[in-house]
């Protein structure tokens, strides 16, 4: 998913900037760590994108998820279709405690590319979109999620995390914040 | 402030031509983006791509993938490229768009993932999971189209990432 900007094209080399996407921070992981934490997030941008690599350190598929400003009550909603090389599959994930981003394997490193839209918006609930998955030469999964998180507070915290084990090393997330 | 979201290059094309390559990409970078739009000079060709001039059997895909009446989920493996599309290939009339992450296109510590998604209004919208087997930094992407060749006004365009 690229952001919902207009971007130049240009023929010329060298670096253009494009003021509108701005890299807020980013987390390599060296040492294994079972979550990681974007926090103190400015409430000056209009979305945010989270973009990443990462494998589990827990063996088979492990489920990527995050938490917004600590909120582990049942407020989330998860949906998405999927396609695991055999069938697409459609599911949902209802009153959850945390918000459903991809499906990961201990056996590679896998990305996904997530939008968390109108984040500081005070006026509604916050939804969030993924694009994520992995494949193994065999085997492997395509996720297309959509989240909700039923609260209208601004985001100013995200916290992602495993569903057994932890990141591995040479995972990388970054948080980029797009004007509006 | 330093540039995050940098065009690096751009190919409009003013005659049709059976491959568009970007070359010599820096590893300056954090991710890649390419965006296109394309179209074929006739038939209905399936559009591929591959990286680093690499054709070994180093590729694999997953997809999920909609027609308006069928859903579809494959995969190839052990591929010497990738695909850009499944079920319907281009057309010689109506665009077909897509977009491709590289995420950490530039580590040598890892193999090479990617996603893309893709769509066309008349045919098909979908995604796929690719695998690059090779920690080598990615510098070239080759898109092709083996049994016909991309029309005039096809687009590629190529975006760097750089994160803080």
């Amino acid at each position: 998913m690229t952001p919902m900007l207009g971007i130049m094209a240009s023929q010329i080399s060298g670096h253009l900037s494009i003021p509108a996407y701005e890299s807020i921070s980013t987390v390599t992981v060296s040492t294994a760590v079972s979550s990681i934490s974007f926090t103190s997030i400015p409430a000056t941008y209009k979305h945010l994108q989270i973009r990443g690599i990462g494998k589990p350190t827990a063996a088979g598929g492990q489920e990527l998820y995050f938490t917004l400003n600590g909120d582990t009550t049942s407020n989330y909603y998860s949906h998405q279709l999927y396609g695991n090389g055999a069938s697409a599959v459609a599911a949902s994930y209802g009153t959850t405690s945390n918000a459903y981003i991809t499906y990961w394997s201990g056996s590679e490193f896998g990305s996904f590319v997530c939008d968390i839209l109108d984040y500081s918006n005070t006026n509604k609930n916050t939804t969030t979109r993924a694009l994520g998955g992995h494949d193994l030469n065999g085997s492997g999964y395509i996720l297309l999620r959509s989240g909700l998180w039923m609260n209208t507070s601004a985001v100013s915290t995200i916290n992602l995390f495993l569903s057994s084990g932890n990141f591995a090393q040479y995972s990388q997330l970054a948080l980029y914040g797009i004007k509006g | 402030m330093a540039s995050t979201y940098t065009p690096i290059a751009t190919t409009t094309l003013s005659s049709s031509q059976s491959t568009v390559t970007f070359s010599s990409i820096s590893g300056s970078y954090t991710d890649l983006v390419v965006v296109c739009s394309m179209l074929a000079t006739s038939g209905t060709p399936g559009p591929t791509f591959k990286l680093n001039n690499d054709s070994s059997s180093l590729y694999s895909e997953t997809t999920v993938n909609g027609n308006g009446s069928t859903t579809y989920s494959g995969r190839n493996s052990n591929a010497s490229l990738m695909s850009l599309y499944w079920t319907a290939g281009l057309n010689t009339t109506d665009p077909r768009v897509l977009t491709i992450h590289f995420q950490n296109y530039a580590n040598t510590s890892v193999y090479k993932t990617m996603l893309s998604r893709f769509s066309f209004p008349s045919g098909e919208v979908g995604a796929f999971a690719y695998l690059y087997r090779s920690t080598s930094a990615i510098n070239r992407i080759d898109f092709s189209v083996p049994t016909s060749t991309y029309a005039v006004g096809s687009t590629f365009t190529l975006y760097g990432i750089l994160s803080a």
